[in-house]
């Protein structure tokens, strides 16, 4: 990884904090624009549960992983704390690493 | 003010979550260090970048082989919401610039959450402020010894893998309320499963946003609502 990569993405990250807090302050945005903004975390990180769990570069597989993540999404469902549904994600994928 | 006893509840849960939030700073650590970062790298993302989900996703994104411009891309993009963020606290937070640049920093998912669930206005600044410092401090602990931990081990022995889509599946549940937020998710879950074997890695995060245009139409019962 570059460092270039971790100062861009430092200052771009800080632009949008300010941007939001400071620039525009409690000027309202287009109500469109704003519903759109507020979806932006939940297309994203389905996103990115469904690769990180299904794929390896461009192969899209099925393995020890996604018992995890079934399992830490019954977690996150019944309401366990973020700690607790990492750490059931973390081991299940362990554990059907040693049974498989 | 630590006399309120409503104040020193808003506290200690504050306190607490920075806590719960240092434990995932060390998968992310783990992380980090497993896609070629150095611990040095790891620890100045969380010092200078300090978004979680941001962080995340760049190191996924380069850590499955992407390019630097794809990462970057959806990181930035997480990234935004931030700003989203900034406007629901900037009437809260008044104060000189240098104040606000400073909150501007401390303005993530974990300080706007706790402060927008206070009802009084005290103890909204108090919620933000003391959330995000205190998930500064052990955010940036937790990614020192997981990155630490990351050199030292093999992260899949004990499924550390799976943390960090197990993480964001923790994070994406609250986010799923209402109905337009799960066609967004779901539609981004499956625009982004059907490209990852055509495109570039880092690219299906990208178009994955596709499910925000399900907030172009105004919500139900809105009287000048259009329609999609």
């Amino acid at each position: 990884m570059s460092w270039t990569l971790v100062f861009v993405l430092a200052g771009t990250a800080y632009f949008f904090k300010v941007l939001g807090l400071v620039v525009v302050g409690d000027r309202t945005l287009p109500p469109m624009l704003s519903r759109c903004l507020a979806l932006i975390p939940a297309a994203l990180l389905a996103a990115i549960v469904v690769k990180d769990t299904f794929s390896v570069g461009r192969d899209l597989v099925i393995d020890a992983r996604a018992a995890g993540v079934a399992a830490a999404a019954l977690a996150a469902w019944r309401k366990v704390p973020l700690i607790g549904v990492i750490v059931i994600g973390a081991a299940v994928t362990a554990a059907v690493r040693v049974i498989g | 003010m630590l006399r309120d006893p409503r104040m020193r509840q808003v506290i200690s849960a504050c306190i607490t979550l920075g806590f719960a939030v240092g434990v995932f700073a060390v998968s992310f650590g783990v992380s980090a260090v497993s896609a070629g970062a150095s611990v040095a790298q790891a620890c100045a993302m969380s010092l200078l970048v300090f978004t979680g989900a941001s962080q995340f996703s760049l190191v996924s994104v380069i850590g499955s082989g992407g390019t630097a411009a794809s990462a970057f891309g959806g990181a930035a993009l997480l990234a935004a919401r931030n700003g989203v963020y900034g406007l629901a606290m900037a009437p809260h937070l008044e104060g000189s610039l240098g104040k606000r640049l400073v909150a501007a920093q401390l303005t993530i998912d974990e300080s706007t959450a706790m402060a927008v669930a206070q009802d009084d206005p005290a103890h909204r600044r108090a919620a933000f402020w003391v959330t995000g410092m205190s998930v500064y401090l052990f955010w940036n602990v937790g990614t020192f010894i997981g990155a630490e931990l990351g050199t030292a081990i093999d992260p899949t022995k004990y499924g550390l893998d799976a943390a960090f889509p197990a993480a964001f599946v923790a994070i994406l549940f609250p986010v799923l309320k209402d109905r337009v937020a799960r066609r967004a998710a779901i539609t981004g879950a499956v625009v982004c499963l059907a490209l990852i074997p055509f495109v570039p890695v880092g690219i299906p995060i990208l178009a994955a946003t596709v499910g925000v245009l399900f907030g172009i139409p105004a919500p139900d019962g809105d009287a000048a609502g259009r329609t999609a």
